[in-house]
């Protein structure tokens, strides 16, 4: 992987923008919507199911399977140049006829905007959806984290496992609403599969040796993980 | 023969005049004095608690008057562990290892709830106290608790340790974990122990 690190200024896409301010009496629906949402209707048509504009911000609800394809515009266009990934999150609503909702957090520092995009899963499919790792890096462990708690596969994503939950947990997904708030398992049964967890395994270097990373990590330590060594196994 | 004095035999005399200041005492009592009263803290600090922790140890209450002010980053020269703040499961086995690592004799302070019940998190995540982990002494109460309120704790610990007794080996016995289980103390009693005050048991918002 080439790195490629250019300073952005914010608002230095739209420079006869006026200065950013702080909005007064925000109307909970309804508002001025964020320009790329007219953008991304035109250019995808139907991909786009319907935009709401909800306290002065701007969401966009795809369909699942343009996920990837509507980001990466996002982020590639000149006129929208989406060039940060604020957040991969997940909602589940206590109204089970609700779907679940994959939410990505997307903000362009050129243009000073925000945009939120929502797709929406049924909950008798399995829960998969595109991986944005290949255009945000920093998707990584958010949809780790996304993965552990709601169980959603994003696929493409290089190395999806649990990041805040320990690897052997397998009482589920906790943020799912059919998750007991207190775990599946006993307390005495949750106890003791923790326990039989080795703590210096946790962190090990098999990790490193793995991830995308390898190829730049120092010289020598790059020739300790080739010869086979690894901490705390 | 049986005039002479046996050779092993060591007759000490005192002199007052010569103005050694001695006492006599019980070797308990020297002991547990000397013990009590320079205890090395091994901080274990996850939460709100190691906040207050830094306070009581910090100049304004000053646990240099107790003998800790030499906070033990090492457990193994520690010999009381101070656990300040919730234990999540995944930390579990961390301070199980940093116990076992202490030496005799040592001693475990749980300070607030959350350490202490797990107090408001009665959920997935979280150790409902660590007494289901390791052995603990004295159990601070508090939300975080006040840094009086951990000095008392430490003062109830220093005469929980002036009553201790050499002649008594089961206190300074290294309790193994159940070898299957690898738990001190049977499943059973941690859930009892685990379990809250009134039945939130089947309590999720969801209704399901």
């Amino acid at each position: 992987m080439k790195s490629r690190f250019s300073a952005v200024i914010p608002g230095s896409a739209a420079p006869d923008a006026a200065a950013p301010v702080t909005q007064r009496n925000v109307p909970n629906r309804g508002g001025p919507a964020n320009p790329s949402a007219a953008d991304l209707q035109n250019r995808f048509g139907s991909a786009i199911k319907r935009v709401d504009v909800i306290w002065g911000e701007t969401i966009v609800y795809v369909d699942p399977a343009a996920v990837k394809e509507i980001i990466q515009w996002l982020h590639d266009d000149p006129a929208q140049r989406y060039d940060y990934l604020s957040d991969v999150t997940a909602v589940e609503y206590r109204d089970l006829e609700r779907l679940l909702e994959v939410v990505w957090h997307v903000r362009s520092l050129p243009y000073r905007r925000f945009l939120r995009i929502k797709a929406e899963l049924r909950k008798d499919r399995p829960l998969e959806v595109d991986s944005v790792w290949s255009i945000y890096k920093g998707a990584d462990w958010l949809e780790r984290e996304c993965y552990d708690m709601f169980g959603i596969k994003f696929k493409g994503h290089p190395d999806l496992r649990r990041i805040l939950m320990w690897e052997q947990y397998r009482e589920g997904y906790p943020l799912r609403k059919d998750f007991p708030l207190r775990g599946r398992f006993s307390r005495a049964e949750q106890l003791r599969q923790a326990l039989s967890a080795n703590p210096e395994a946790r962190y090990s270097m098999e990790e490193l040796s793995i991830a995308e990373a390898f190829e730049d990590l120092p010289e020598d330590m790059r020739n300790r993980l080739r010869g086979g060594e690894r901490t705390g196994e | 023969m049986g005039l002479t004095a046996r050779s092993d035999t060591r007759i000490v005399t005192h002199d007052p005049e010569s103005h050694e200041s001695w006492l006599t005492t019980t070797l308990d009592t020297l002991v547990n004095w000397s013990r009590k009263n320079s205890l090395w803290p091994m901080p274990f600090g996850t939460a709100c608690c190691a906040i207050e922790f830094m306070a009581t140890a910090a100049s304004r209450f000053d646990l240099a008057r107790f003998g800790m002010e030499r906070m033990s980053f090492s457990p193994r020269q520690a010999d009381v562990l101070i656990c300040a703040g919730r234990v999540p499961f995944k930390l579990a086995p961390v301070i199980r290892m940093i116990w076992q690592q202490m030496p005799q004799p040592k001693w475990c302070i749980s300070m607030g709830a959350c350490a202490s019940s797990g107090g408001m998190f009665d959920n997935y995540a979280v150790v409902q106290g660590i007494d289901t982990i390791i052995p603990v002494d004295v159990y601070v109460p508090g939300c975080p608790p006040r840094p009086e309120g951990l000095i008392y704790g430490i003062r109830m610990l220093q005469e929980k340790i002036t009553n201790e007794r050499m002649a008594d080996k089961l206190i300074r016995d290294e309790m193994e974990p159940n070898s299957g289980s690898g738990l001190y103390i049977p499943a059973a009693a941690i859930d009892e122990l685990s379990e809250p005050f009134g039945n939130s048991v089947h309590q999720t918002r969801s209704g399901l």
